[in-house]
């Protein structure tokens, strides 16, 4: 089974990075969370109910829709809170990406540890724009607020083609395909990472390598 | 064919389709009522949450949706739409968006129906809570308030999109397939957003007042068949339990077996409960004026306050003093010790559009209705305030605060204010037409071919010079690269 790959790019402005990226990723983690299992009798299981919110943006004219869930949002909003910080120190320009990949679990015997399959990879690509006055952030909040819109219903889309997704678990099993440890609700297994690209285009290195391979090109 | 099909699996499945669709319904039109809506995540299943999400029930429109579906389903040939409009007090009107719930005839025999199609349509709804936020009429219909109001439609039967406009445009929120046909949820919507540009915007007397009574006055002579979407709790009218969703109340008990993992139970059985006391109230001000509608945005902004009742949250019923103001409802607190008085004279005219009858149980409902058009309008409650009278002073371009909105004729202020694609007499142009012209801007002159060449030719020139630069301060540069390790 390949694991799923989908790539979303969107260019913000740097006060506009954390709702965007909440934005998406919690769109991504609705579609991707269900209510609590709870199991009775062998091999029943009942799910609980998953509510959700609305959530106005600050800087961007959109409103995302999240999982009810003050532990979920806190867990996504710390993750996007240290790739807004590593894009910050990176350099004005930054550059970056965030990953959201859902992953099952798969026992090994001892002494290897578990391992990790992904099936999802979501990879969200930020590029921080700066604006030079008000005029232009105003223009700016509302275009990022219809790119998310495609963005969206890009997500909608994937979701919707019904493709792979883990079986449901054994209650034995349930902590390899979900995360148990929320309360209210139970994602899929996923983990956020992400990578900071140092778009430091005016670098020597980079001069030096673009001219070196437009000489070659010739 | 559904033959292959057992009579459980069957009647499951029509189930399922039919509170889909009424749920589709809740989804939508709440989206449209102009507020945030908050709903609680629940770890122990009521029984009462169909496809484990926590959508609440507007009485009143589960019940249109019942009278439009008529007791049918939507089926191959049968569409469930949902359309969405607004209109101005002035009496111009505009289809926004159109909703469709569609089958066709391609049949997935092979899929579980307790299992795969209940999970699928669970997702389905999900994609559709998030897809209402992100069409055109979701912001208008944030912004409703003085100039126009948001109205609904359920009908069945042949999809009607000309009212969209031109180059109205379609998304797809899912689909999902059964052994009786492939499930479609899309949305078709206007982008063409200007309203009768011929009718320029005229000072009409005060409205507010009108408003404020307008169960009373009927401003909307012409709007027959609207009527205001606010609903009570259960207790206040009805005398009981209001049973929602059906005649005899059903509820989806859902349990899932996961031994052997590719079989499933799903009980859905019938049980007592009682409906949740929903504590959103809502009543829309007339609108006012007929210009287009980014400018009335901004408008509607100047001259009504933004209504105090913020996010609408659904699980936490709010009380309110009876008599704080005439059109509040009191909505009892879970001892239900407030005396419930539904101060809106709304009653007469619900009573004369067909009020929301009571649903004791076991009594059959209503009886089939036409599925012709009823039109709802969705209404935001003001806040309490004293009445301005009149509530927009002056031009339009007067007034740049939306904090003004409440206060005292005299204590406007004058800013130039020029808010994007805002018309002015000299070249009036809207958001669609923008959009248009400045589709397709010219390719950037350094992206030209010749540019480049040019760029490389010099670069090459100035190459040995560079060189030798960088190789006389190759300290420098090894100290940096240290830096960055």
């Amino acid at each position: 089974m390949n694991c799923r790959s989908e790539v979303l790019e969107v260019s913000v402005e740097g006060r506009q990075v954390d709702e965007a990226m909440l934005a998406l990723l919690h769109t991504i983690l609705l579609h991707r969370s269900t209510g609590k299992f709870l199991y009775k009798k062998e091999g029943t299981y009942s799910i609980g109910t998953v509510g959700t919110q609305d959530v106005d943006c600050d800087f961007i004219d959109f409103t995302l829709v999240r999982v009810s869930s003050d532990e979920l949002d806190r867990v996504i909003r710390k993750a996007v809170a240290e790739f807004k910080d590593a894009l910050g120190n990176s350099g004005s320009d930054g550059m970056g990406q965030i990953s959201l990949e859902f992953y099952q679990k798969k026992k090994s015997r001892w002494p290897f540890s578990d391992e990790c399959i992904p099936w999802e990879v979501w990879s969200i690509k930020v590029n921080v724009v700066n604006l030079a006055n008000e005029q232009e952030r105003q223009i700016c909040r509302e275009k990022v607020g219809e790119k998310l819109g495609e963005k969206v219903i890009n997500i909608v889309e994937v979701i919707n083609r019904h493709e792979y997704l883990p079986k449901m678990p054994t209650q034995s099993e349930v902590d390899n395909v979900f995360d148990t440890s929320l309360k209210d609700v139970q994602p899929y297994l996923y983990k956020i990472t992400y990578q900071i690209t140092d778009s430091l285009g005016t670098s020597v290195s980079t001069t030096m390598r673009r001219l070196i391979k437009d000489t070659l090109a010739l | 064919m559904d033959s292959d099909l057992s009579s459980q699996d069957r009647k499951d499945l029509d189930k399922f389709i039919k509170f889909f669709a009424l749920k589709t319904v809740q989804i939508i039109v709440q989206a449209r009522l102009g507020e945030k809506i908050s709903t609680c995540s629940s770890s122990s299943p009521t029984g009462s949450d169909w496809f484990n999400l926590a959508i609440k029930d507007i009485p009143e429109v589960t019940h249109e949706a019942k009278k439009a579906l008529a007791g049918q389903l939507p089926g191959i040939g049968r569409s469930m739409c949902v359309e969405i409009s607004l209109k101005t007090s002035e009496g111009d009107s505009m289809e926004l968006e159109t909703w469709c719930l569609e089958m066709n005839e391609k049949c997935d025999k092979d899929i579980k129906v307790s299992y795969t199609v209940y999970n699928r349509l669970s997702l389905l709804l999900k994609s559709l809570l998030a897809i209402t936020r992100v069409t055109p009429a979701y912001k208008l219909s944030r912004k409703q308030g003085h100039d126009y109001v948001i109205l609904y439609r359920i009908y069945f039967g042949d999809v009607q999109l000309t009212g969209l406009g031109e180059g109205f445009q379609s998304v797809r929120v899912g689909v999902v397939g059964t052994p009786i046909g492939t499930i479609t949820l899309s949305c078709a919507y206007r982008t063409n957003l200007a309203l009768m540009s011929s009718r320029q915007f005229e000072r009409t007397g005060p409205i507010m007042g009108i408003i404020i009574d307008h169960f009373v006055e009927r401003p909307f002579t012409n709007m027959a068949h609207m009527h205001p979407c606010s609903y009570r709790t259960p207790g206040e009218d009805e005398g009981g339990t209001y049973a929602g969703i059906e005649d005899s109340q059903e509820v989806c008990t859902t349990s899932f077996s996961t031994s052997p993992p590719s079989q499933c139970v799903c009980t859905v059985s019938q049980a007592h409960f009682k409906t949740p006391k929903p504590a959103l109230m809502a009543t829309l001000k007339v609108p006012l004026m007929g210009l287009g509608v980014s400018q009335q945005l901004y408008s509607s902004r100047l001259s009504y306050q933004t209504p105090a009742l913020g996010t609408v949250d659904l699980c936490h019923p709010t009380a309110f003093t009876a008599g704080a103001h005439p059109h509040q409802m009191v909505v009892p607190g879970k001892e239900g010790g407030v005396p419930q008085v539904p101060a809106q004279p709304n009653h007469g005219t619900a009573a004369e559009h067909g009020r929301i009858p009571s649903f004791p149980n076991g009594q059959s409902p209503l009886p089939a209705q036409p599925t012709s058009c009823v039109f709802l309008c969705l209404q935001v409650h003001p806040p309490p305030s004293p009445a301005p009278s009149s509530p927009l002073q002056g031009s339009l371009h007067s007034n740049s605060s939306s904090h003004s909105g409440g206060q005292p004729q005299d204590d406007f202020v004058m800013v130039d204010f020029k808010p994007a694609f805002s018309k002015d007499d000299l070249l009036p142009m809207d958001l669609g037409t923008f959009y248009r012209e400045f589709q397709n801007p010219p390719q950037l002159a350094s992206l030209s071919i010749d540019v480049s060449a040019q760029s490389m030719a010099e670069d090459l020139d100035s190459l040995p010079e560079k060189l030798a630069i960088y190789e006389k301060n190759i300290d420098e540069f090894d100290a940096f690269v240290d830096t960055l390790q």
